[in-house]
């Protein structure tokens, strides 16, 4: 029988070692699974790399994660959010290395690493600074620049309601990354609000497959 | 602020900008103030706008204390969704971006030089980390690129020239500028002055570029 229903959301996280590189969805405020990194700040897992939008803000989530030092780099395209201090404190103090990414690219690396591919050439980002010591080539006339498949330990995302196979639907915007950060990670975790029944998801409107999946957690909303 | 305001206001601009955009476009609204475009679209015209975080068919802001806290635009302001919008993810919102599928794009820029570089995404101050977000996805994949600008900077030094100083966001993709002074064609030699402000001469926005302007023989007065 397949269950990847867990109880707590220490167990969700179980197991995260130090020095994983972690996928956390999320835009903004839209779609971050705030209680899935609250659970790995209190884990203790460090050294880590994460993926992510933004580079949190205020004091919880992923700007927590930074303020206790757990991070040791960040892969990102937007940083500089309103009251994204912690990360702006770190990063002037050399204490947090940053790679930043165009964010179609982002998404792409990690749809790639999901697909089982070596990598794409995107114009995005060609001409620019971001292109340097990687490889451009002139494909249809227009320069593209090599990318890298981005693969991961971790995925930490936030959908709607899923049934005991895993299988997700999501709310709104908030769906931003997770689906394709669900494909691209050795363990993918999920925060729900609502476990439902197997055959209650409209198969036709199932957006990630629970092959993708490893754990759900379900936190009231 | 100095006595007399020259140019049109961003208003004026978001409407001749809206005025360019055809009935039953798809289009992306950068962050800042291309935004204004939104709300200068004559009725009637309908107008699907995308945002980069997997909406399309968004509408006004819902009513304070409403709404759906997660259905947020690129720009991270709570947004509603129009009968017909849909929800799809990242992958897929830069699929239509860098795709080609996005007809017109409309982006804030701190530089555009007279071959159409766009430099809208990093300045040269170091004291702040660099971010980019979807940029130079969205400048190299719509298939018309509109800029929205001051044409100088606060301190009047030139945003036009013959090339970017700033760091490039992509290379050779601006169609046409719309400044407070005046609208640009970038063509193959450069740019060719389309209309001016009232008020404004040749030689005057001559004087606030720095490249080489032309100006159309059907040269026409903006906002007119």
């Amino acid at each position: 029988m397949i269950d990847k229903r867990v109880t707590s959301l220490d167990d969700a996280v179980a197991g995260v070692l130090d020095g994983s590189t972690v996928l956390v969805g999320g835009f903004g405020n839209s779609g971050v699974p705030v209680e899935l990194v609250h659970a790995l700040l209190d884990q203790g897992a460090t050294d880590l790399t994460v993926v992510t939008n933004n580079a949190g803000s205020g004091e919880t989530d992923i700007a927590a994660l930074i303020r206790e030092g757990r991070v040791a780099k960040i892969i990102c395209s937007y940083p500089r959010s309103a009251g994204s201090v912690w990360f702006e404190q770190f990063w002037l103090a050399g204490k947090i290395e940053l790679e930043l990414v165009p964010q179609g690219t982002l998404s792409e690396r990690m749809r790639a690493a999901g697909a089982g591919l070596g990598g794409f050439f995107t114009p995005a980002g060609a001409d620019s600074l971001l292109a340097e010591g990687k490889e451009v080539r002139v494909i249809n006339g227009r320069k593209h620049v090599f990318e890298q498949p981005l693969p991961a330990d971790v995925a930490l995302i936030k959908a709607s309601r899923a049934d005991r196979w895993g299988n997700l639907v999501y709310h709104s915007a908030a769906r931003n990354f997770g689906p394709t950060m669900a494909t691209a990670a050795a363990l993918t975790v999920v925060q729900v609000r609502e476990f439902v029944e197997l055959g209650d998801l409209d198969p036709e409107a199932v957006v990630t497959p629970g092959i993708f999946v490893d754990r759900v957690v379900r936190v009231a909303a | 602020m100095t006595g007399v305001r020259r140019g049109v206001t961003h208003e004026q601009i978001a409407r001749r900008i809206a005025a360019d955009i055809p009935d039953g476009s798809y289009v992306n609204l950068g962050i800042g103030m291309p935004t204004l475009v939104a709300d200068a679209v004559a009725p009637g015209k309908e107008i699907v706008y995308h945002s980069e975080n997997g909406v399309l068919g968004f509408g006004p802001a819902p009513a304070e204390g409403e709404g759906d806290p997660e259905l947020i635009n690129a720009g991270k302001q709570p947004v509603t969704l129009l009968p017909g919008g849909v929800y799809f993810h990242h992958t897929d919102a830069f699929m239509m971006m860098r795709g080609g599928h996005i007809d017109v794009t409309v982006l804030g820029a701190f530089q555009v030089s007279e071959r159409g570089d766009l430099a809208n995404w990093a300045t040269d101050e170091a004291a702040m980390p660099p971010a980019v977000g979807g940029a130079m996805d969205l400048a190299v994949g719509a298939k018309r690129v509109l800029v929205m600008t001051t044409h100088t900077t606060r301190d009047g030094r030139p945003k036009l020239m013959t090339a970017c100083t700033y760091p490039l966001t992509a290379a050779a993709v601006v169609d046409r500028v719309y400044t407070d002074l005046a609208v640009l064609d970038v063509v193959a030699d450069g740019f060719l002055v389309r209309e001016l402000a009232p008020g404004v001469s040749q030689e005057e926005l001559q004087a606030l570029t720095a490249a080489d302007l032309r100006f159309a023989e059907d040269l026409t007065v903006l906002g007119a």
